[in-house]
């Protein structure tokens, strides 16, 4: 019997320190999201009554007008972010293949060194090089140069995402290519790279999720316009960029413009995480091993 | 190339084959021959050297830096090593099933067993629908994948995943078939499968099979060659091997004694 009643008591202390620790790493979890959850409910809720369809479709109104849109900012960051893609996803991948296939020597260890560098640059210095560069000798700001500063972003990214989820496919798989009578260039396009294909497009959707918002860079390159894009040599209006002049503006339209950008910036965001995310799951593939 | 088949002749010859790891002589001087449409069995303790023999005659062991082979290989008429040989060209020829079954992530059933052709370009629909049924019968998994033919060869079990494996490895037509312990991460039934599948296969290709299962060594083949520390200790009949072999080391082996 009283072995019973010492074994109770042992149980009941064990159920209420599990508790404790339950209610402990609640805590922490609501204290390290909170924050996050009001960020967001501040931006929407400021800036979702400011959206309007003109905002997606109008220039900024000029000084003093209430009224207009962000649509020239929004396709200047697009077209910018398009740009950037389409230079720096085809030479990303190609760097990332070669980092991954071809490891040994010593131009791959050099490259994957730079590499590393390159992607812990802080913007704003990706920025001023750019503008040493190209804005200074050209003596105007340009779309061509928030697109070269965007893609120095975005390159080691798209890298080092490409070269990681390619050594996750074990080298077995290789073989089996080789051994089928292809050669290695056909086991990597069509046998690597396929069969890893989501989990590089998940990378390259990360990639846009963290060159969209970038602000610094684009200030000191792309500039900024009040018009509509014209031409890749001329400033160019962005997102970010339009959000942080709109911000430290003294009118009241343009905050809730600059609340409106915002919350389209973090709807773009979060639309690229999720998009990367549906992809990580959507492997088809049996017990994750390989989820792409 | 010229690979017309000569009934009943030497499939496979080697000669003297040496493979190495940089200094490191994993396999010491082997030869034998395999006669056309017969399966032979390679047997030995782990690490004598079975599996990296079998790597060096689809000259797959070279692609591991640092290694390189000695020797010569005859596939029929043809030295493998020669100089004028494609190592591409010549793995066509020569099937591979590996120890783990490794579909290709991504790839449906269907685009698996083809997989040998549409990469190289073949396109024609019908044509690869075919190869592909013939492919899957002949491993023994047409009557269970027949409906989900775009399912993803890694929803199936290990044991169907390896018989596809082979549909893929015979699908492109090869001469001889190479397999590497091919049901040692199976269970009894699917390695039953396998080894009564290797029965009908054997009708068409020559089959180089290395295993650890002697039970499986006795059954399913018709030669066996016993390898220990790299060395080619006695090769032989089936029958001859696992009732009077010459050598006293195989006998030890196959009784168990040591491995």
């Amino acid at each position: 019997m009283a072995r019973d009643q010492l074994h109770q008591s042992h149980f009941r202390r064990r159920k209420l320190k599990n508790l404790w620790m339950q209610f402990l790493m609640t805590l922490a979890t609501v204290i390290a999201i909170g924050p996050l959850l009001m960020v967001f409910f501040h931006i929407v809720a400021l800036g979702l009554p400011s959206l309007n369809f003109s905002f997606f479709t109008e220039l900024p109104a000029p000084t003093g007008e209430v009224g207009g849109g962000m649509g020239n900012a929004i396709l200047g960051s697009l077209v910018m972010i398009a740009m950037a893609s389409l230079i720096c996803i085809p030479v990303g991948i190609g760097a990332g293949v070669f980092l991954a296939e071809f490891p040994r020597g010593s131009i791959p260890r050099t490259l994957r060194l730079v590499i590393d560098l390159l992607a812990s640059l802080p913007s704003i210095v990706v920025g001023l090089y750019v503008y040493a560069v190209l804005v200074v000798p050209m003596k105007s700001f340009s779309a061509w140069a928030g697109t070269w500063a965007l893609g120095i972003l975005m390159v080691p990214i798209v890298v080092k995402t490409t070269e990681e989820v390619l050594r996750l496919l074990p080298f077995h798989y290789r073989e089996a290519g080789l051994a089928l009578g292809l050669s290695r260039w056909r086991v990597i396009c069509s046998i690597v790279l396929r069969s890893r294909r989501k989990a590089i497009l998940t990378g390259i959707f990360l990639a846009l999720a963290r060159i969209a918002g970038e602000t610094a860079p684009l200030l000191i390159t792309a500039f900024g316009n009040r018009n509509w894009p014209s031409g890749l040599g001329e400033p160019m209006a962005s997102l970010p960029v339009q959000i942080y002049n709109y911000a430290i503006s003294p009118f009241e339209d343009w905050h809730r413009q600059a609340w409106a950008g915002a919350f389209t910036l973090v709807s773009l965001v979060f639309a690229l995480n999720l998009i990367s995310r549906a992809l990580m799951t959507s492997g088809g593939t049996r017990g994750g091993e390989l989820g792409g | 190339m010229n690979l017309g088949v000569q009934m009943g002749g030497e499939e496979l010859s080697l000669e003297k084959v040496s493979a190495f790891f940089g200094k490191k002589e994993i396999v010491k001087s082997v030869s034998f021959d395999v006669a056309n449409r017969e399966v032979m069995a390679l047997i030995g303790p782990s690490g004598c050297g079975k599996s990296t023999l079998l790597r060096c005659i689809n000259r797959l062991h070279e692609e591991t830096p640092g290694a390189w082979v000695r020797g010569r290989i005859q596939l029929k008429n043809l030295d493998i090593y020669g100089p004028a040989v494609d190592p591409v060209e010549i793995r066509s020829h020569i099937g591979m099933v590996f120890q783990k079954p490794n579909p290709f992530p991504g790839f449906s059933i269907f685009e698996n067993v083809v997989a040998g052709l549409t990469i190289r370009g073949v396109r024609k629909r019908s044509y690869l629908a075919d190869v592909a049924e013939r492919s899957l019968r002949a491993a023994a998994l047409w009557d269970e994948v027949k409906d989900i033919l775009k399912a993803p060869g890694l929803s199936l079990s290990g044991g169907q995943q390896q018989r596809l494996c082979i549909a893929r490895a015979i699908a492109v037509n090869p001469s001889l078939l190479l397999m590497d312990e091919p049901t040692s991460a199976l269970d009894p039934i699917s390695t039953a499968k396998i080894e009564e599948l290797l029965f009908d296969l054997k009708k068409n290709v020559t089959i180089l099979i290395v295993t650890h299962n002697l039970q499986q060594a006795a059954r399913i083949s018709d030669q066996v060659a016993f390898m220990y520390l790299g060395d080619l200790v006695e090769v032989g009949s089936t029958a001859q091997i696992f009732t009077k072999p010459t050598n006293v080391q195989t006998e030890n082996y196959i009784t168990g004694r040591f491995g």
